[in-house]
């Protein structure tokens, strides 16, 4: 490999160690002066003069031909672990296989070349696609009305929460600022709610893995704005009180966000809004089948129960006239009366959430989605029952969709990191590992619906293994992976170094 | 675990220093974060402190942390050196990583170094 | 249609290694009386018959390749993809992969994200760029969030231009709901002639953030080095949302000493969809790094020496600190910024600049020959880039309605935002406008004036 420097032009940054191995250059260290890319016509108009004052000296970006873009991404590519190469049981996670059909449909030229500010006349097809994907959503989750807007399910969240907060806001209640959430609860609960000032407060699970009432009745009073629950929760627990816990945070006049990231146990089981949920997120690229895109992008629309629908962000999608038996119904964007405001620009993750997530719902029907959540609940019980003598599992009853071990053995200074690692050897990816916070080494296990009985026996027997292997030679687990293209990472280098960006190469002739 | 006899110490992991003034982050703290990676000091020199209240936020490669000041009073200098070494709240939590110094800091209600240590053993189980 | 591969004989051997007898078994923790709804959705579709019906749904609509001439752009932009950027994100190795929280078997996503940082951060002329927020108006909203953090709360003013995209501005008011902020400037029927100077007399002491557009929603390309001087005297950071196109072409933001440079990242190679899901970047200063929100990769090597990426400095994110994060953002929208790469890289140096001063001399094409029109004028005066605001002789609803007729989408009603611009259209302009679609405009337009 050639002995490429990093070293920036502009941002001085440590050189690298002559003896560091580069496996795949970056795009700038393949850059050549002189080489092009992909080209354009002359344009067929007068050129205009520009205001020199006003432009950019220099445009210091790489110079490459097509192929050599392909390569390094082709390569690139290799390095990823996915889906669509092998089984990623991610704990709340839901990485499900992702339908082929779902890529074709949302890049058909009509979805994908229209512009967001177009006349509604023009976009009847969109529209009515949005309209109708509100509509299911709100079947399938018993709310009363649903956005569509926001990008992802943190952004739901916040939507939800500022909904909470223009409720309370909009009865004249202004001193209510603490919300409570249970101690399993994801990141981004705590961190929604601190976005608009909120005070948390947290409330403890109990021995079964449930929101522990007797804190919560203590918590409650008119000062509270609500509570965040995930249901089930990120044990993978259903909570057998939640019906009491929506009881007593509405009589002390909160109201209940459901976090949705863990619906893929609940299609076709229960609906949200029928346990008096007040508020939700889906995450349509976890129940859904949006692909994750290695972080992005999402899709978080918002559920509400009728009483908050009046609040919900604009635009939201509406039939402006009636249809009839020869004429199909005007569709176009309404403005809720007392609106939050607006999440983001234009209306939603379209092409890439929508369109993908309508495909899925469409081709399931109600039997299918049904048969997704309950095959998700079966492979997770299935996988229980085959490491339940081998790993400790804390909270431990029929679980839903996921459930959460202990990657911890007594007498053994192996840990969930090691265990998590040592799985890629095997080639799986490893489960969501030290989350939730309340399980010790926790190791979360979601395998989804989407896996076969031998990939699901095919992992309990590598971590079965992988148990014998902590007591035999745990040196082979601190060590972990041994397979993989890359070793475990220098992340205190990292964080301390900071080198966040490359540029061309130091001896680089931008004139040439 | 280092707990030097001179010093009183909090539940929420800080060190303070009835002679100097001086507190910080006790060496316990520093081992559970591991890696200290930044620090912002969320105080100035002349600020009033009341005991319990962040005086800085710490972050290490896998947790984040608010220090408190372990005891009220007034500011009297701030360690402007330490945001640009974070890594010195590994090294030398009770000498170059003070965070600050306060005047007039009543320290009675703060644990001896034989109780914080009781107290640390207590939490690993 | 299934994608349970589960047969019924596996499906029974496992209930007996679970010990229920049926799949119902397993959800009796659910209330019995909501247990098993019936949903009222339509049956199942195969494959064959859903291909079929979402070709007719994207069939209702009349797109901007082919069906309709289209000079919309106010902040979604027709350009050329190459085709390369759909053929890497098509790889199931990126685009169904997860965050990447395990560096070993992530690294294509992990490299890929770093040099899409370096890319921005070459292209905005900032030291740091995030990995990606949802879009231009949350990222800009973000900036608000960092500022705020940056100060502690301490400052509670936030400067904005009149001429920021409105979307933005709508945005900046959600996300600011529960926080004790003023917003400066943020006023549509505002003097909208006046440039930058304007807002200098608006930043004082109290003043965390100033926030402006490059080129502004009018397409007005000015120098804010003056602006940003008066600014940071008075210790107030400033934002310029940019336009990634324009910076191919024109002095960066960071020249011009801009503490935060934010954008929406679709021109960078991201259909329009419809609006979504796009793309927002976010880059600063070195120094602003741990109050940035949002992923970012650093580099690293690993334990057998090579060169290697890894999440860095996520001590910051809410999944570790929780209600002390800047923001909540999680999911981002990787997939796109690695189109955004792609993109940059393949059009490169000499392609990207190609893509901007085409822009830049057909929309000057398009306005000399709209102003030729009697009744029509350019409203603002030079310099623009790729969009420019057209005084029509009547309200500028009634000149699109006209020109829809023609199959040409006219412009962006300014009405709908600032009461004053009512007879004013918004026209971009870009490389796939050709001058014979300008001439058709034109041509449309004078037409209509004899109407």
């Amino acid at each position: 490999m050639t002995d490429v420097s990093t070293t920036g032009q502009k941002n001085a940054v440590p050189p690298l160690n002559a003896n560091v191995k580069i496996v795949e250059p970056t795009i700038f260290d393949l850059s050549s002066p002189g080489r092009k890319g992909v080209t354009f016509p002359d344009p067929d108009v007068p050129r205009a003069k520009m205001p020199q004052s006003l432009l950019r000296k220099d445009l210091p970006l790489p110079e490459l031909a097509e192929v050599d873009v392909v390569r390094h991404y082709m390569h690139l590519s290799k390095f990823n672990y996915s889906v669509d190469g092998g089984f990623y049981p991610l704990g709340s996670c839901t990485m499900k296989y992702n339908p082929k059909i779902d890529e074709d449909t949302c890049r058909l030229p009509g979805f994908l070349h229209t512009h967001p500010l177009q006349p509604i006349e023009t976009v009847q097809g969109n529209l009515a696609l949005m309209y109708t994907l509100q509509e299911w959503l709100k079947e399938i989750s018993g709310f009363a009305a649903v956005t569509l807007q926001p990008a992802a399910g943190a952004h739901g969240e916040f939507t939800g929460v500022l909904i909470m907060r223009a409720w309370h806001k909009s009865r004249g209640d202004h001193k209510r600022v603490k919300m409570l959430i249970p101690d399993s609860a994801h990141g981004t609960n705590p961190a929604s709610s601190g976005m608009i000032g909120l005070q948390i407060v947290t409330i403890p699970s109990d021995a079964r893995g449930n929101v522990d009432l007797k804190v919560l009745k203590e918590q409650c009073d008119d000062t509270v704005v609500g509570i965040m629950v995930t249901n089930p929760n990120t044990l993978g627990m259903f909570d057998e009180n939640i019906e009491q816990v929506v009881k007593i945070v509405h009589d002390c006049g909160g109201l209940v966000y459901g976090d949705g990231a863990n619906l893929n146990a609940l299609l076709g089981i229960v609906r949200p809004g029928d346990l008096g949920i007040d508020v939700m997120h889906f995450n349509l690229h976890k129940t859904f089948a949006v692909p994750h895109g290695g972080g992005g992008p999402g899709s978080g629309p918002v559920g509400v129960a009728a009483h908050l629908a009046d609040f919900l962000p604009e635009p939201l999608v509406g039939i402006l006239e009636e249809g009839d038996d020869e004429t199909p119904p005007l569709f176009g964007f309404v403005t809720p009366a007392k609106t939050i405001g607006r999440m983001k620009s234009f209306h939603g993750q379209f092409g890439g959430g929508l369109v993908r997530a309508f495909t899925y719902i469409a081709m399931h029907g109600p039997d299918g989605l049904r048969e997704i959540s309950e095959y998700a609940v079966l492979n997770a019980n299935y996988l229980l029952a085959r490491l339940r003598g081998t790993y400790h599992v804390p909270f431990d009853r029929i679980c839903m969709h996921e459930f959460v071990a202990e990657g911890q053995f007594e007498g053994s200074d192996v840990r969930a990191l090691d265990i998590a690692k040592r799985l890629m050897d095997y080639d799986f990816h490893p489960p969501t590992n030290y989350f939730p916070l309340i399980v010790h080494e926790a190791l979360m296990i979601e395998p989804t619906e989407t896996e076969n009985k031998d990939t699901l026996d095919r992992f309990a027997d590598a971590l079965i293994k992988i148990a014998e292997e902590a007591k035999s030679q745990p040196d082979l687990l601190h060590s972990a992976p041994h397979t993989t293209p890359f070793g475990r990472m220098d992340e205190v280098k990292a964080a301390r170094e900071l080198v966040l960006c490359c540029w061309l190469p130091e001896n680089y002739d931008v004139n040439a | 675990m280092n707990t030097p006899a001179n010093l009183k110490y909090t539940k929420s992991d800080e060190w303070f220093d009835p002679a100097t003034g001086a507190a910080g982050l006790t060496d316990y703290a520093q081992g559970q974060l591991s890696d200290i990676v930044f620090l912002e000091i969320l105080v100035a020199a002349g600020d009033a402190v009341e005991a319990g209240k962040p005086i800085a936020s710490v972050e290490s490669v896998k947790a984040a942390a608010e220090t408190y000041a372990p005891v009220g009073g007034k500011v009297a200098a701030v360690n402007e050196a330490l945001s640009g070494a974070p890594e010195t709240l590994n090294k030398d939590p009770y000498g170059a990583g003070w965070m600050i110094k306060i005047e007039g800091g009543d320290a009675s209600g703060l644990m001896d170094a034989a109780a914080y240590e009781k107290y640390c053993e207590e939490r690993a189980h | 249609m299934t994608y349970v591969p589960i047969s019924p004989n596996e499906r029974d051997a496992m209930l007996k290694t679970i010990g229920v007898k049926k799949v119902a078994d397993l959800f009796e923790a659910v209330p019995a009386r909501h247990r098993f709804p019936d949903l009222d959705l339509p049956p199942a579709l195969t494959e064959m018959e859903a291909a079929a019906e979402l070709a007719d749904i994207a069939a209702g609509n009349e797109s901007v390749r082919g069906d309709l001439i289209s000079f919309l752009g106010a902040g979604a932009y027709n350009h050329y993809i190459p085709s390369v950027v759909n053929h890497v994100l098509s790889r199931g190795e990126f685009y169904t992969a997860y965050t990447p929280y395990q560096p070993e078997i992530s690294q294509g996503t992990l490299q890929g994200i770093f040099e899409y940082q370096s890319l921005m951060t070459a292209l905005t002329g900032m030291e740091v760029s995030n990995a990606s927020h949802y879009d231009g108006a949350t990222a800009v909203a973000e900036a608000v969030n960092l500022a705020w953090a940056q100060f502690r709360g301490k400052r509670t003013k936030v400067v904005i231009s009149p001429t920021v995209h409105p979307h933005y501005r709508g945005v900046i008011r959600t996300y600011t709901q529960g926080m004790d902020l003023e917003l400066a400037g943020d006023d549509s029927n505002a003097d909208l002639e006046a440039g930058p100077e304007s807002l200098e007399s608006l930043i004082d002491e109290n003043t965390a953030l100033v926030i402006v557009q490059y080129p502004d929603f009018f397409g007005r390309v000015y120098d804010f080095t003056q602006l940003i001087q008066t600014a940071h005297a008075k210790g107030a950071l400033v934002c310029v949302a940019a336009n990634p196109t324009a910076l191919a072409l024109f002095k960066t933001p960071g020249e011009m000493g801009a503490d935060i440079v934010v954008g929406e990242g679709q021109p960078l190679g991201i259909p329009l969809w419809y609006g979504g899901p796009y793309l927002g970047f976010f880059t600063t200063r070195k120094q602003y790094v741990h109050k940035m929100a949002g992923r970012l990769v650093g580099e690293t090597v690993d334990n057998r020496g090579q060169r290697a990426y890894v999440l860095t400095l996520t001590a910051r994110e809410q999944h570790i600190k929780r209600e002390r994060a800047t923001s909540n953002i999680c999911t981002n929208q990787g997939l796109l910024a690695l189109g955004a790469a792609v993109y940059l890289s393949v059009l490169g140096k000499t392609g990207f600049r190609q893509v901007a001063e085409i822009c830049y001399h057909n929309a000057h094409y398009a306005a000399e020959q709209l102003s030729k029109i009697e009744g029509y004028g350019l409203c603002f005066p030079e310099p623009f880039f790729h969009e420019f605001v057209l005084c029509c002789p009547k309200p500028a609803a009634e000149v699109n309605a006209h020109l829809l007729e023609h199959g040409i989408l006219g412009g962006y009603d300014l009405g709908q935002d600032y009461p004053a611009l009512k007879n004013h259209l918004l026209i971009a302009v870009t490389e796939m406008n050709s001058r014979e679609e300008i001439d058709a405009l034109a041509e449309a337009l004078s037409e209509e004036h004899h109407d």
